[in-house]
């Protein structure tokens, strides 16, 4: 028989607002096996734990109930508390009377019956449970990250500093992500590429760092520690080590209209290229859905111009897998598509542009080698209207645009303007906003640095339609302030486009179990206190795959997101969760079922010999669970149909007496 | 007084099905009307002086008989506010009135013309009279 303690938190008020927790104690006391029962205004607090301590001591209790927050907040607290007092922290239950009942409740008669009900539920638990010891489990001391982007090689140069191996894989040919394609950064306008190159070539040359370029993550098995991954390296027709990068066949390729996507289609590049002059790995690589040869058979210009033979028309995709400790999603952001906003014409005028096109337009790399020309007619625009919040804080229309705040547009809008007068003082710029939000250091100085010095016109108000007329576009849109509608003849428009995840997240999130939001943003473990971990373990995010955010930011997160790591990898061995599945060999009736709902691969079938009646012997088929690798989601449990699989802290026994302590 | 006033606008609230709380005053509405010119309250002022109460001015306001009802604000609206719907609300709490009728059955043959079409008459015939 158990000696159960029950000790009732008041949480301040959050709890004793809402329910009577003298009254709780009082009514808990005559539940079968509570020796104690008593209560406090802070149970996790350290008087609290004291008492705790004292009171195990005292009253030789076996087992503990603690009604207060939830289990995800206090548990480890208490089955720490337990453990000091010298009983198996598998013996701790909390009843969370908080979350689940005192803050949901305000009536409190009702809330006080339903903490008495939470209460008996909980001691009826523990009067089943039995002690637990966790088991181990290696870490492999190599980390992947996914996405090649300033926040997947900042976070790769922190953990490969720190002394551990890196991978990242990058689906395009080259790393650099979008911080490559920005001109110049808000708010000390110093130049994108100066600033991110450096930190591409550290990559490339970190003895620690491998670069999967031209990659995607095909899958991921495994757990904390344990991670088994394939990494599907595309075929790109180009012998990487062979390659030298002197971009012989990218002149010589006949395939010449191609549109190019790190100039957002707004120029054309060869079928065989290489994304940028800085690219790394700076080899070429042919795009098969234009190469002549690979469709047709006929061309071969490429490899015959190759002076160092490394064009492989025969290449086929390659898989490599590889074990990894931590795996850091970094995949980024992207402007959302403007098809669906007819009122600003983007589809019909190729002067309506979004503002990662300026970012090309402005930059000296650009399709205008630097010089701001309309994309229509190569004219100098003297008249230039940005539009902001285009398909952000949308809320009526989730196919249209995003809910949320896009968080950056504020900032580069204000740089975009900021540069088109320092450049061409000669052109006007008008910009509509709905709230000009700049916080962040010099953030806001910059944007009226914008206003005060280089005169551009801030309209507080939203665009209501662009029509192309002629070679012009007009653009009206109010005027709250001057409470009029304006009607402005403009040379060119940019659209401030709403930015969201990329679209390789959402699969991947899939393959890595980790949750993500209804904008397909990954959530963190915590919104505040562990915003650099997903809620699953070993996995971490960085950068905008998280949420909106600028390069300062990405690059913070990124630091933190490898100390995440670089404190996991440090360890050499992971503590398990004990709760795991256990199978009855006696009552197992080898029907697989187990095996085929295992999401980890844990369970495995064994003939085993039996003593059957009368001195013979039985052969069976019997399912055994690798504790290390089960991660108790008790989908086994459910799957065996004799009853034979069971998951240790939470039995079928002792869920149905939890059940029948609700019910009596 | 006051409390009726506040009743109506409740009411007209009510009948639009608008919340005018969920606008976020960016102004596109206005941006986008073309009837603009022709308002002396605009879109986007419509929503506010609802949502603050202000709703006498409204009441006997022309503006509520120039909106053409297009329902570009509709369309365009980011946070799915509905201006004219509100519009046709204090449109229909004027007309409704015993003798606040916009448009008479007999006003109709003056109106008459080759270029405006008959559906045009009908239609508003529907929205400015009860």
């Amino acid at each position: 028989m158990q000696r159960i303690g029950v000790f009732v938190c008041w949480c301040g008020s959050n709890i004793a607002g809402t329910v009577d927790v003298a009254k709780v104690a009082e009514a808990l006391k005559s539940e079968p096996g509570v020796v104690l029962s008593t209560n406090y205004q802070y149970m996790c607090s350290q008087a609290g734990q004291e008492m705790i301590k004292e009171a195990v001591k005292e009253h030789k209790l076996t087992g503990l109930v603690i009604c207060s927050c939830s289990p995800r907040m206090h548990e480890a607290t208490f089955r720490k508390t337990a453990a000091a007092a010298g009983i198996n922290p598998y013996m701790v239950e909390i009843a969370n009377i908080r979350e689940q009942c005192s803050w949901i409740h305000k009536d409190m008669e009702e809330g006080t019956e339903k903490a008495i009900v939470l209460g008996r539920t909980a001691i009826a638990k523990v009067n089943l449970n039995a002690p637990l010891t966790p088991g181990e489990s290696p870490v492999t001391k190599r980390a992947l990250v996914i996405g090649g982007g300033i926040a997947g090689i900042q976070t790769a140069l922190d953990i490969a500093d720190a002394g551990f191996y890196v991978d990242i894989v990058e689906k395009k040919p080259t790393i650099g992500g979008k911080m490559a394609q920005l001109d110049k950064t808000f708010p000390t306008l110093d130049c994108a590429a100066c600033i991110l190159t450096p930190k591409m070539v550290d990559v490339a040359q970190h003895e620690r760092i491998r670069i999967f370029s031209y990659s995607e993550v095909e899958s991921v098995k495994g757990f904390v520690g344990n991670f088994d991954v394939t990494i599907r390296k595309k075929a790109r027709y180009v012998k990487e080590d062979v390659c030298t990068g002197c971009g012989l066949c990218t002149e010589k390729c006949p395939q010449k209209k191609v549109p190019n996507e790190f100039n957002l289609g707004m120029d054309n590049r060869r079928a065989i290229y290489i994304p940028f002059a800085q690219a790394v790995p700076k080899v070429a690589t042919i795009d098969a859905d234009y190469c002549t040869m690979l469709k047709t058979g006929k061309c071969g210009v490429c490899s015959k111009v190759c002076t160092a033979k490394a064009i492989d028309y025969t290449q086929k995709d390659e898989f490599i897998e590889e074990k990894y400790g931590a795996i850091v999603a970094a995949t980024g952001f992207n402007p959302i598509s403007m098809d669906k906003f007819d009122e600003f014409a983007y589809s019909q005028s190729k002067d309506v542009i979004t503002s990662l096109e300026f970012e090309r337009l402005m930059n000296a790399a650009g399709p205008t080698a630097g010089k701001l020309l309309r994309p229509s007619d190569g004219v100098h625009p003297h008249k230039i209207v940005f539009v902001q919040c285009v398909g952000s804080r949308c809320a009526s229309c989730a196919e249209k645009g995003k809910e949320y705040c896009s968080k950056i547009c504020c900032m580069y809008t204000a740089k975009h303007a900021m540069l088109t007068r320092d450049k061409y003082p000669d052109t006007d710029v008008t910009v509509f906003y709905i709230d000009v939000r700049t916080p962040g250091k010099q953030f806001d100085e910059f944007y009226r640095r914008a206003v005060e010095e280089y005169g551009v016109h801030y309209i507080k108000g939203m665009v209501g339609k662009v029509s192309p007329e002629g070679n012009k576009l007009i653009v009206q849109g109010s005027d709250l302030i001057a409470n009029k509608q304006l009607k402005i003849e403009a040379d060119l428009v940019v659209l401030a486009a709403a930015i969201e995840p990329d679209k390789s997240a959402r699969p991947l999130a899939t393959m890595l179990t980790a949750s993500m939001d209804t904008n397909d943003f990954f959530t963190e473990a915590h919104p505040k206190l562990r915003p650099v971990e997903s809620p699953t373990a070993g996995i971490f995010l960085s950068g905008a795959c998280q949420g909106p955010k600028d390069i300062p930011e990405t690059v913070s997160q990124a630091g933190a997101a490898a100390a995440k790591v670089i404190g996991l990898l440090a360890k050499d061995k992971l503590t398990g969760n004990p709760c795991v599945a256990h199978s009855d060999e006696m009552m197992c009736n080898g029907c697989s079922s187990c095996e085929k709902v295992c999401p980890y691969g844990a369970i495995t079938y064994s003939d085993k010999e039996f003593r059957g009646p009368n001195r013979t012997t039985l052969i069976r088929r019997v399912a055994s669970v690798n504790e290390a690798i089960c991660q108790g989601c008790g989908c086994c449990t459910v799957a065996c149909p004799s009853g034979a699989m069971d998951l240790k802290g939470f039995a079928s026994k002792q869920i149905m007496a939890e059940v029948d302590a609700i019910c009596k | 007084m006051e409390n009726s006033k506040q009743n109506l606008c409740n009411e007209i609230v009510r009948r639009s099905g608008v919340n005018p709380r969920k606008c976020m005053k960016c102004g596109k509405c206005s941006g986008t009307c073309p009837a603009y010119d022709e308002m002396e309250y605009h879109p986007h002022q419509f929503v506010y002086m609802v949502e603050t109460g202000d709703i006498e001015p409204l009441l006997n306001s022309k503006s509520i008989y120039r909106c053409l009802t297009c329902f570009a604000c509709v369309d365009r609206c980011p946070r799915g506010v509905e201006p004219a719907k509100l519009v046709e609300a204090v449109r229909l709490a004027v007309v409704r009135e015993q003798g606040k009728n916009h448009l008479k059955a007999d006003d109709i043959p003056e109106l008459l013309d080759e270029e405006l079409p008959q559906q045009a008459i009908v239609s508003a015939l529907r929205k400015y009279s009860k």
